[in-house]
């Protein structure tokens, strides 16, 4: 019975106690539900890896803790900082110049700044060894200019260093930057900035006082992506020997033969990972608002023949570094190979599973990650954000990781149907799922839903909801609003998350390997086919076509533009 | 969410293929398509069977063990004795009792409760500067010694082929030993550990260093011009030596080699399929096409590799180095091998 005492427990407590809980249940009931279903899924891969990590002991800890993970750690460390800040210079620095200045040559680099996108990391890593190793090309033609004979008596940089892997990471990643700060720039008036120079502000101040400021959030959004990238990189930093922690997780796995302990370590990272961007969202919180006020394209400066120049050579060279080199090294081998060999038989078939794929992830993480940016949007429910954080945990873990932690959900729920088939039908259906290559689907869209969620909210953001207000005050529903309103705004930012999902899942590696269907290749497995024994030049026709292919979107959504 | 089922369904049709029918053996492999891909196309001309692959890296354990039983994977083909005894150890495979496998395969090259079976073999040579390196004969100690300062290239410590190297060692001599030797070849490093196997004899070839270890089947590669003109010249810069330990009993050989899955559908395929990959058929492509030592007693191997001497192999037993590979890999991060 209740107590008198109401010190101790008041009725009205009592019946109030359940209700924040059923309020929070009962609030944007469908918004929720939705985001729980995405965030289930994502932590499908979570589950299996923590099923991997309780089923072993310590056993690899000691060894680790003693050797490996402190200097993985510092050396990931140095390398997220150093790719963080090259893709910051370049991609913040080349997009205020094409979206600000007036140079020559600046509507070819508009889109020509994307094209080391197209590139994966480990093929930039195999061509760029191979271009500054002493036998290559690049150091053949300096010692010819200098009239060096020894090779020894040429020392370049080491490629196979932390400065090595910043180098190439960075150039292929700053992309990332440069799409959303570009975007941002072209729809945001450069009044502030006019303003601030009337006031008397030099060049640099208004950069650093007034512009930076204003591009910061797509800056943070594309700097997240290519800090998660590199953190999760294998394949260039494998190559190039960089013992990061990620290359920790690999070896335990591989190596010492131990899922349990590699997944052990790859949950720890996980952890951290969350804790860094859940201190992001934090610290995001309390910036200020930006303004949703979309602009006529703004006033541009046409610069003098100095500042042009120097504008051309800082966008020419991420080019020429990030694709020109690399690429140019692909297709001499693609076309010494071509002449040799002809095209090696099953590539075709390979494009079309690669365009496929890519094509199917890409629509599934668009129409999902459309859906969890407007369900955050104007969500009064507080558990809504938190769970479309959570729905984007693919992109916070290796490929491999994700690949080999969604297995064990998935085949087991694959084994069940079988089972299930098999009692009512005496039928054996096999393994549907991994079979039919859902699987696999499911893996690409669970790691790049990020991507297309983070780009969709940035742009939905971008539009006021005093439109909403106004649409809603002229009697439009919500449904209307999405369609007539929404979505004809959003079509830049859909298309932008189209095909950055689009040209990862052409690169995809580490999924696609271990969760396609028997005779299955895509362009990147049967370049890695090549790749793996060490004759990556064979592989030479495939990276190519990654890169062509992966290109043309690229072309056609700067220039639709 | 229905976006994401119609997808999935759509790409289902696109692709779903009978993995059960009649007639298919069904194989998992971490050989790269190129290698195994031929002996397949053979094994399909001559028996009708028709073979399906999946090249997986890391992870072929952790499919087939998630797939379980209604996996489809039939072969388990792999490079490494250290993978084929974690596939038994976690119990991904099934006994073979096969008369032709026995006669093929020495006793020394396949389980002997009839789990796994050694299919080719490749030695872990010394490739040495032609014209810079005089010694005849050089053991894998020698590689520590000063007179190589600075002079020794070789791939990450961490690589299989490294570690299984290093975990003989540990076998024959002991951890302290075999801690000095490392640290003693990582003092005498020309660059950093990293790259792969070829670019030892690149490396050589552009004078930056004089020695280093690399997989026997790559100097076949190489010198037969299959990888280029390029490669041509580097395999033509190295001399390989088939170096011994210091007790000179024999060179450290690995294996590629092949397992039934536990639950494989096409069991009888399976076998077949295990059994012309040791027919002197097969062996013989193993030979010519990759280069690689016969398992199989009386099959040649290729001329380029015959060149490289007569090969004894070490006579210590796979599975005892096998307990050892563990300690190497953190023997090797120990030490700081990687750097």
């Amino acid at each position: 019975m209740q107590s008198a005492s109401t010190a101790e427990a008041p009725p009205t407590a009592i019946n109030a106690a359940p209700s924040p809980v059923r309020r929070l249940l009962a609030t944007d009931r469908r918004r929720l539900v939705f985001c729980l279903a995405i965030a289930g899924l994502a932590l499908l891969p979570v589950a299996g890896l923590v099923s991997f990590a309780i089923g072993g002991g310590g056993r690899v800890w000691p060894s680790l803790l003693a050797n490996v993970l402190p200097r993985a750690a510092l050396t990931t460390a140095t390398l997220l900082a150093g790719v963080a800040l090259v893709a910051a210079v370049v991609g913040i620095g080349t997009a205020f110049l094409v979206a600000r200045c007036r140079f020559p040559g600046r509507s070819f680099f508009e889109w020509a700044l994307l094209l080391p996108l197209a590139m994966p990391t480990y093929v930039m890593a195999y061509a760029w060894l191979d271009v500054i190793h002493p036998l290559g090309p690049l150091p053949t033609m300096l010692r010819g200019l200098f009239g060096i004979t020894d090779p020894r008596g040429l020392p370049l940089p080491e490629l196979r260093s932390a400065g090595g892997a910043i180098f190439v990471i960075g150039l292929v990643l700053y992309p990332y930057v440069y799409l959303p700060v570009r975007a941002l720039l072209l729809m945001r008036s450069a009044a502030l900035g006019e303003a601030a120079r009337t006031l008397g502000a030099g060049p640099l101040r208004i950069f650093l006082g007034v512009s930076l400021p204003t591009v910061w959030p797509a800056a943070a959004l594309g700097l997240t992506l290519v800090m998660l990238e590199t953190l999760n990189d294998i394949g260039a930093s494998e190559f190039l020997g960089i013992r990061t922690l990620t290359v920790a997780v690999y070896t335990t796995w591989t190596v010492r033969g131990s899922i349990e302990g590699a997944s052990q370590i790859a949950l720890a990272m996980l952890a951290v990972v969350i804790l860094v961007m859940a201190l992001g969202r934090l610290a995001r919180r309390n910036l200020p608002a930006q303004s949703g006020r979309t602009q006529r394209r703004t006033s541009e400066r046409r610069l003098g023949p100095l500042g042009g120049s120097f504008a051309f050579a800082a966008c020419a060279l991420p080019i020429l570094l990030g694709f020109g080199v690399p690429g140019g090294y692909l297709a001499g081998a693609a076309l010494s190979r071509f002449l040799e060999r002809g095209i090696p038989a099953g590539l075709a078939a390979a494009a079309l599973n690669s365009v496929v794929l890519a094509a199917l992830t890409a629509a599934i993480t668009v129409a999902a990650g459309l859906a969890l940016a407007i369900a955050v949007r104007g969500a009064r429910n507080p558990a809504v954000a938190p769970l479309a954080g959570v729905a984007g945990l693919g992109y916070a873990m290796p490929g491999t990781v994700l690949a080999v932690g969604l297995l064990v959900p998935v085949a087991a729920l694959d084994n069940r149907l079988a089972d299930l088939v098999r009692a009512m039908t005496g039928e054996a259906i096999g393994l549907v799922l991994i079979g039919s290559g859902a699987a696999l689907l499911l893996a690409l869209s669970l790691r790049f839903l990020t991507i297309s969620a983070r780009t969709l909210d940035a742009g939905l953001e971008r539009i006021s909801p005093s439109i909403d207000g106004a649409a809603q005050s002229l009697g439009a529903g919500r449904r209307r609003i999405a369609r007539d309103i929404h979505l004809p705004l959003l079509a830049p930012p859909l298309a932008s998350a189209a095909i950055l999902v689009f040209v990862d899942a052409m690169k995809e590696l580490p999924a696609t390997l271990l969760l396609r269907p028997l005779d299955f290749e895509t362009l990147a497995t049967s370049l890695y086919g090549e790749a793996a024994r060490g004759t990556h030049e064979d592989g030479a026709m495939a990276a190519l076509m990654i890169v062509l292919v992966g290109l043309a979107p690229v072309i056609a959504l700067i220039r639709r533009r | 969410m229905t976006t994401r089922l119609i997808g999935a369904a759509l790409f289902g049709l696109a692709l779903a293929t009978p993995a059960f029918a009649d007639g298919t053996v069904n194989i998992y492999t971490t050989r790269e398509p190129a290698l195994i891909q031929p002996l397949l196309d053979s094994f399909t001309a001559d028996t009708g069977i028709e073979a399906k692959v999946v090249f997986v890296k890391e992870g072929l354990a952790q499919r087939v063990e998630t797939e379980g039983a209604n996996s489809p994977a039939d072969l388990l083909s792999v490079v490494d004795y250290g993978n084929l005894i974690e596939l038994v150890d976690r119990g991904l495979t099934q006994p073979v009792d096969s008369a032709a496998l026995k006669d093929a395969i020495p006793a020394n090259l396949r389980d002997a409760a009839g789990n796994w079976f050694a299919l080719s073999m490749r030695a872990r040579v010394i490739y040495a500067a032609k014209d810079r390196v005089t010694d005849e004969t050089l053991t894998y100690e020698d590689l520590a010694d000063p007179r190589f300062k600075g002079e020794v290239c070789i791939r990450s410590g961490q690589h299989p082929y490294n570690t299984s190297l290093i975990a003989a060692m540990i076998a024959k001599d002991g951890v302290d030993a075999t801690r000095s030797w490392l640290e003693g070849v990582k003092a005498n490093l020309a660059r950093k550990a990293g790259g792969g196997d070829r670019d030892v004899a690149r490396d050589i070839l552009a004078n930056l260093c004089d020695v280093g270890i690399g997989n026997s089947y790559y100097v076949g590669l190489m010198r037969s011009g299959a990888g280029g003109e390029e490669q041509k010249a580097w395999g033509e810069a190295i001399r390989v030596i088939l170096p011994t330990f210091k007790d000179k009993a024999g060179t450290h050989v690995n294996i590629s080699g092949a397992a039934v899955a536990k639950n494989a559908p096409n069991r009888d395929n399976a076998v077949k399929l295990l059994e012309y990959l040791a027919s002197e058929k097969a062996q013989e492509i193993y030979a010519k096409a990759n280069f690689e030592y016969p398992v199989r007693p009386g099959v040649a191997a290729d001329p380029i590799i015959a060149t490289l001497g007569e090969l004894t192999v070490d006579p210590l037993p796979l599975t005892d180095i096998a307990k050892h590979r563990v300690e190497a890999s953190e023997l090797v991060d120990a030490v700081g091998f990687d750097g």
